[in-house]
C-alpha cells in the first residue's frame, strides 16, 4: 500500500542536485490514538535535512495530527497516545519517548500555526519570547537576535521603526512573518508549518511562500498545505496522505509528474478530494 | 397586471399582519424593563429625598449619636472599607489561584467535574449560612472574635465563588491559539500562566473581583450573624500605629461596623429623624456599589482595548 521509493536526486531546482540529503528526522511504524479514535496508521518516513517536505491530502486524513506529533502538542490535551517512534538526528532521540520532555522538544522544533496567533503584546517582545523563556534577558543579545529573526522572516524593514508597537497592527500576513520570526529566533532545527497561508490572501500567500523557499537554505521544513499547487511549488519532497495513512512519498516532482500510487494520481488529479 | 397588483397587496396585508407582533413584543419588552427601572429610580429618588439633604461632610465624620440631626456614619464607612479590604485580601489570591488551577493545571476528568459544579452551587448557597459557618469556625473555633478579620474571612468566602468563575470564564476567553502559540515556544505551564493567560484574563478577573466586592459590602445577614456591633463610638486603630508586630495589625482585631448594620440600627428606631440618616446611608452605601461597578465597566474597557482576539 505504502509507495517508498528511495527519493532520488531530484531532477532540477534542488541546490544540492546530485546527492542523497541526509535525513533530519525519521518517524518509524508512528501511529496516533484520540482517545479511541487511531488518526494516524503505522506512518514511517523520513524528512530531510534542509529540504522542504509537504504533506499533502484531503481534510481529516491526519497530516495536521501527524505534523503536530514533532513537537508533542499532543501532550497539551488529555487522551492522546502515540505509538511507534519519530527519531530526530544526528543525536537519536526518540522525541516521542515518554521521558523525553515535550519542553525540549519544542525548544528543538518550532511551529508556525494555521491562523496567525502573535501575543497581544508589542512586535519585539513576540519574537523576543522564545529567547525569554530561555532565559535570555541582555538587552543587546534580544534586539541583536530579534532584527536577525524579523530580517529572515523578511519583516525588518516594515517594523524597524515600530518594534514597539502592539502586533494587532500588523496586516494577516505580516502577523505570520512575524510568528514565523518568532519561531526562528530560537534558531530551531525543525520548523514545523500548519496550513500556514490558509487565513491570508493571495499576495501575502506569495510572500509566504517566497520566504519558505529561502528558508529551506537553513532550517528543516515540514509543511501542512490543503493546496497541492502550494506543495508543488514549494517543496523538495512530498507525501500523500489518506485516512490516517501513507499513501505515498517522493520526490515531489515525481509525484506530481508521475505518481506510482493510483489514489495519488486522482487526488493530485482532481478526480478526488 | 391586475392579478399582480393583487399579489402585492396581499404580501403587504400579510407582512403588516406580522409586524404587528414585532410591535406588540416591543411594547410589552419595554413594559417589564420599565418595571425593574421604575422602581429602582423610585428607589434612589425616594432616598435622595429623604437622606439627601442628611448628607455633609459631618455625617461622614461624626460617630452615631443618640440625637439624629448629631450622628453620622465615620465608624461605618471606615468599618466597611477595612472589612473590603481584608475581603479582597482573602478573595483574590484564593479565588484566583483556585480558578487559574481549575482551567490550566487540574486534569479534566469526574473529580474536577464534581468540584467545578459545587464552585457554582457555591454562588447559591444564602449568606446566612456563611454567616453561621464564619462563627462556628472563625469567632469561637479560631477565636477570631467579632473583629473585622471575621467579617473580612466571612465575606471573602462569600464571594470566593464569584472570583474563581470570573477567573475561568476570563481565562476561557483566551484563544487556544495563544496558548499553543507559547507552549509551541518551550515555554512551561507557570511560564505560559505568568507571561499569558493571567496579563491576557486580567480585566476579567479585575471585574468579577469588584463586582463581588460590590455584593460583599452590601451584606448584612452575614455579618449580624458573627455579632458586628450596631452602635460603635470609636475607630479601630490606624493600621501601623501600634507597637511591632502585633500592634501594626491592631486594627484587624478591633470590634467594628458596616454600613448596612449602621442602616439597619436606624431604620428600626421609632423616630422619623433616624430613618432621613438611614437614607442618606443608603444613598452613600448605593453611590459607593454603583461606583465599583463603573470602575469595572472602565477596567475591562480600558484593557480590552489593546487586546482584540
Amino acid at each position: 500500500m505504502v509507495s517508498m521509493a528511495v527519493p532520488q536526486a531530484r531532477a532540477a531546482a534542488a541546490p544540492a542536485a546530485d546527492h542523497v540529503p541526509v535525513k533530519k528526522s525519521e518517524s518509524a511504524a508512528l501511529s496516533f490514538y484520540y482517545g479511541s479514535f487511531q488518526a494516524l496508521k503505522n506512518i514511517s518516513m523520513p524528512i530531510y535535512e534542509k529540504q522542504v517536505t509537504a504533506l499533502i491530502g484531503p481534510s481529516g486524513c491526519g497530516k495536521s495530527t501527524y505534523l503536530r506529533c514533532f513537537n508533542r502538542m499532543h501532550d497539551l490535551y488529555p487522551g492522546n497516545r502515540y505509538e511507534g517512534q519519530i527519531m530526530l538526528y544526528p543525536d537519536n532521540t526518540n522525541i516521542l519517548h515518554p521521558e523525553v520532555d515535550p519542553i525540549e522538544v519544542r525548544m528543538r522544533i518550532s511551529m508556525v500555526f494555521q491562523k496567525p496567533n502573535p501575543f497581544p503584546k508589542s512586535i519585539f517582545e513576540n519574537v523576543a519570547y522564545g529567547l525569554r523563556v530561555r532565559g535570555v534577558s541582555r538587552r543587546g543579545l534580544l534586539e541583536e537576535k530579534v532584527e536577525v529573526a524579523l530580517r529572515s522572516a523578511a519583516l525588518w524593514d516594515e517594523v524597524k521603526n515600530r518594534l514597539h508597537d502592539l502586533a494587532f497592527n500588523l496586516s494577516g500576513g505580516q502577523q505570520q512573518r512575524l510568528c514565523i520570526a518568532r519561531a526562528l529566533a530560537t534558531d530551531p532545527e525543525i520548523l514545523l508549518f500548519d496550513e500556514p497561508t490558509s487565513a491570508l490572501d493571495p499576495i501575502a500567500t506569495a510572500s509566504i511562500e517566497q520566504l519558505i523557499a529561502e528558508l529551506r537554505e537553513q532550517v528543516t521544513i515540514l509543511i501542512v498545505t490543503h493546496n497541492m499547487q502550494q506543495a508543488a511549488r514549494v517543496s523538495d519532497y512530498t507525501a500523500y496522505m489518506y485516512l490516517g495513512e501513507l499513501i505515498e512519498f517522493d520526490v515531489t516532482d515525481t509525484i506530481f509528474v508521475k505518481p506510482s500510487n493510483k489514489q495519488t494520481e486522482d487526488y493530485i488529479t482532481g478526480r478526488f478530494g | 397586471m391586475n392579478e399582480q397588483a393583487g399579489r402585492i397587496q396581499e404580501i403587504r396585508a400579510l407582512i403588516a399582519a406580522h409586524k404587528r407582533w414585532d410591535m406588540i413584543f416591543a411594547a410589552v419588552g419595554l413594559l417589564s424593563l420599565m418595571v425593574g427601572v421604575l422602581t429602582f429610580v423610585a428607589l434612589f429618588g425616594q432616598m435622595v429625598i429623604e437622606g439627601g439633604p442628611r448628607l455633609s461632610l459631618d455625617f461622614f465624620t461624626s460617630f452615631p449619636s443618640r440625637k439624629p440631626d448629631q450622628a453620622g456614619i465615620l465608624s461605618a464607612w471606615v468599618g466597611s472599607t477595612l472589612v473590603m479590604f481584608v475581603t479582597a485580601c482573602t478573595a483574590v489570591p484564593l479565588g484566583v489561584g483556585a480558578g487559574v488551577y481549575l482551567e490550566e493545571y487540574a486534569p479534566k476528568n469526574w473529580m474536577t467535574d464534581l468540584i467545578e459544579i459545587n464552585v457554582t452551587n457555591l454562588a447559591g448557597v444564602p449568606s446566612i449560612v456563611y454567616g453561621l459557618l464564619a462563627l462556628g469556625l472563625f469567632v469561637y473555633q479560631f477565636g477570631f472574635g467579632q473583629s473585622i478579620l471575621t467579617a473580612g474571612l466571612t465575606l471573602g468566602l462569600l464571594i470566593l465563588p464569584v472570583v474563581i468563575v470570573a477567573t475561568r470564564e476570563a481565562i476561557r476567553a483566551i484563544p487556544e491559539a495563544i496558548r499553543e502559540g507559547a507552549y509551541a515556544l518551550g515555554a512551561t505551564k507557570w511560564q505560559t500562566t505568568s507571561h499569558h493567560i493571567l496579563p491576557y484574563s486580567l480585566a476579567g478577573i479585575m471585574t468579577g473581583v469588584i463586582i463581588g466586592m460590590a455584593r460583599a459590602i452590601g451584606e448584612t445577614a452575614p455579618v449580624i450573624t458573627i455579632g458586628a456591633l450596631t452602635f460603635i463610638a470609636f475607630l479601630p486603630p490606624a493600621p501601623l500605629s501600634g507597637d511591632p508586630p502585633a500592634g501594626l495589625f491592631g486594627w484587624i482585631m478591633s470590634p467594628f461596623t458596616v454600613m448596612p448594620i449602621q442602616m439597619f440600627n436606624w431604620t428600626s428606631r421609632p423616630e422619623a429623624a433616624f430613618h432621613h440618616n438611614a437614607a442618606a446611608a443608603g444613598l452613600v452605601l448605593v453611590v459607593m456599589t454603583l461606583s465599583m461597578n463603573a470602575l469595572a465597566i472602565y477596567i475591562r474597557y480600558r484593557l480590552r482595548k489593546s487586546i482584540k482576539w
